[in-house]
């Protein structure tokens, strides 16, 4: 049961000066899946991206790719582990200063001796597979929101990755671009035997793509399971966060002192 | 008035912790940068690069600048040395305040201010748009890819452009002091090719700016690394660049001549 899973969270716990971010976490990614990592922003789900590529310590417990700690590799495993692995981040993190192609050919060249013919033939490959193509010599600055994302998208699958890490892949797109990018990490997800992890609080459209799901709060994991599981659950924060509704167990209002008091009702009562 | 003066004791102690552990980190990286500038010497088109961004594009306001100041300095010169009858040594003043001091120092807040708040805008906003985490999620050492060739880019550029002032500078003096004013040529250029050493002078102001390039760049270098993602963030770090690096400048030059000159 173990070897089947590429990604393993064991009682993971992080803190930030001293806000703790994580309490023990335990989480399996198994190989060959597409699991997702729900809740709201804030909840820690972008530091344990960063915990599982080695960007990040964890104060507490393990992350294992691949049957390794991540935290006690030295700089070479760890730069050897993450050339297996490919990271889209929020908004894309293209390199402005290079075209697109230069961008999805960047870990091409960095990483291999391959002929500049070849990495071409390489770049359109990739590039074709996010249906961008015909923009390969644009620059950045020029693309839209979601196209930067699809982009981002090529540049990560160049070394055909076995671990794909998404960070909130659907902000901010329009509901095209939403359903584009969804497949797109479906598809190349199973095209390339490879395992992803998606970081988001889209809910409905993550539920569409998704094998597994965790649900986490307040830096812990508070439900998990199959996306029809997560839909039956109703009651408690999941519901609320599912259905979007305004109040529950996650309350409206930021806590702070009575309104009354912060606008000095009482004493102008007494 | 008691929690008054902790607060202050505490603020100070705050101050001064986070002083002594920004400056250990400022080492560590400029050890760092040392350490991973390999790649910027393999793969010299990275380097060269930043010498066009750094170098090249500075070229005009250090050209300008440096005939600006050769002018003022052939104007200044000539009234005070022709008070005393020494008019013929104009050339000798231009050259020598130019390639000891003006030339490497003038060159070098030019450089602050034009070159150096460039590399901490664009790390800093490198850093704010995550390109350099997904650098290293690539399992590419940003220190390595980005930061050492621009930091070799300053350094090579810094005494070029400094020789460069200094030439212009020299130009501007002859073009005030001989084309308009009617100092006699041959004294113009005789006095200052005796009285210019090759190394006590041009070596020495050559010393001079590479000081200044390793100083501004890795000052430029370190603030946009460890700018806050934000924008105001990248804001104060730019100017923190130009502030910091223009006194680390003027503050070495003392150091400098005093060794160089005095033989403190």
């Amino acid at each position: 049961m173990t070897s089947e899973n590429l990604v393993e969270i064991r009682d993971l716990n992080f803190t930030y000066d001293v806000r703790p971010v994580l309490q023990g976490i335990n989480m399996d990614i198994p190989r060959g899946k597409v699991v997702a990592i729900m809740g709201l922003s804030g909840c820690g789900k972008t530091t344990l991206l960063r915990l599982i590529g080695g960007q990040l310590k964890p104060s507490q417990g393990a992350v294992k790719f691949a049957g390794q700690p991540v935290h006690e590799m030295d700089a070479d495993q760890l730069y050897a582990a993450r050339r297996r692995m490919g990271m889209l981040f929020q908004f894309g993190a293209l390199f402005t200063d290079m075209s697109v192609f230069d961008n999805v050919a960047f870990q091409m060249r960095e990483h291999t001796d391959l002929p500049e013919t070849l990495i071409r033939d390489l770049v359109l490959l990739k590039l074709e597979a996010v249906g961008l193509r015909g923009a390969h010599d644009l620059m950045p600055n020029s693309l839209s929101g979601g196209m930067a994302r699809r982009v981002a998208l090529a540049r990560a699958i160049a070394l055909d990755p076995m671990l794909m890490m998404y960070d909130e892949p659907f902000a901010g797109l329009d509901t095209i671009s939403l359903g584009v990018i969804g497949n797109l990490i479906r598809h190349l997800n199973d095209a390339l035997g490879a395992t992803s992890i998606v970081v988001t609080h889209d809910v409905q459209e993550s539920m569409k793509i998704v094998d597994y799901i965790y649900f986490m709060s307040g830096g812990q994991v508070i439900a998990q399971g199959s996306p029809d599981e997560i839909r039956a659950l109703d009651s408690g924060f999941v519901h609320q966060f599912v259905h979007g509704e305004i109040d529950g167990p996650m309350p409206f209002h930021y806590p702070g002192a009575s309104y009354a008091a912060d606008l000095a009702l009482e004493a102008a009562h007494a | 008035m008691l929690e008054r003066a902790l607060g202050a004791v505490r603020g100070t102690g705050h101050r001064v912790v986070n002083g002594v552990w920004r400056f250990g980190f400022a080492c560590r990286f400029f050890l760092a940068v040392l350490l991973h500038s390999g790649i910027s010497f393999r793969r010299f088109h990275l380097t060269i690069k930043e010498i066009y961004f750094s170098g090249v594009l500075s070229l005009i306001i250090i050209l300008v600048s440096g005939l600006f100041v050769g002018m003022v300095l052939g104007l200044q010169g000539y009234e005070t040395l022709q008070k005393y009858g020494s008019e013929s040594a104009l050339g000798t003043l231009v050259a020598l305040s130019l390639v000891r001091e003006l030339g490497p120092v003038l060159a070098a807040l030019l450089f602050a201010s034009r070159a150096g708040s460039a590399i901490t805008a664009e790390i800093g906003l490198m850093k704010a748009t995550e390109q350099i985490s997904a650098m290293e999620m690539m399992a590419v050492d940003p220190i390595a890819r980005v930061v050492a060739p621009r930091f070799w880019g300053g350094v090579i550029s810094m005494p070029l452009l400094a020789a460069m002032f200094s030439a212009v500078g020299v130009f501007g003096g002859y073009l005030v002091g001989v084309v308009m004013i009617g100092v006699d040529e041959g004294q113009f250029w005789s006095q200052m090719q005796s009285a210019v050493d090759f190394r006590l002078d041009i070596m020495n102001g050559v010393i001079k700016s590479c000081v200044f390039g390793v100083a501004v760049t890795a000052i430029a270098l370190f603030e946009g690394y460890d700018a806050p993602p934000t924008a105001e963030g990248v804001s104060h770090a730019t100017t923190r660049t130009v502030v910091t690096s223009s006194l680390a400048v003027l503050a070495l030059d003392f150091l400098l001549t005093a060794f160089m000159f005095r033989g403190i």
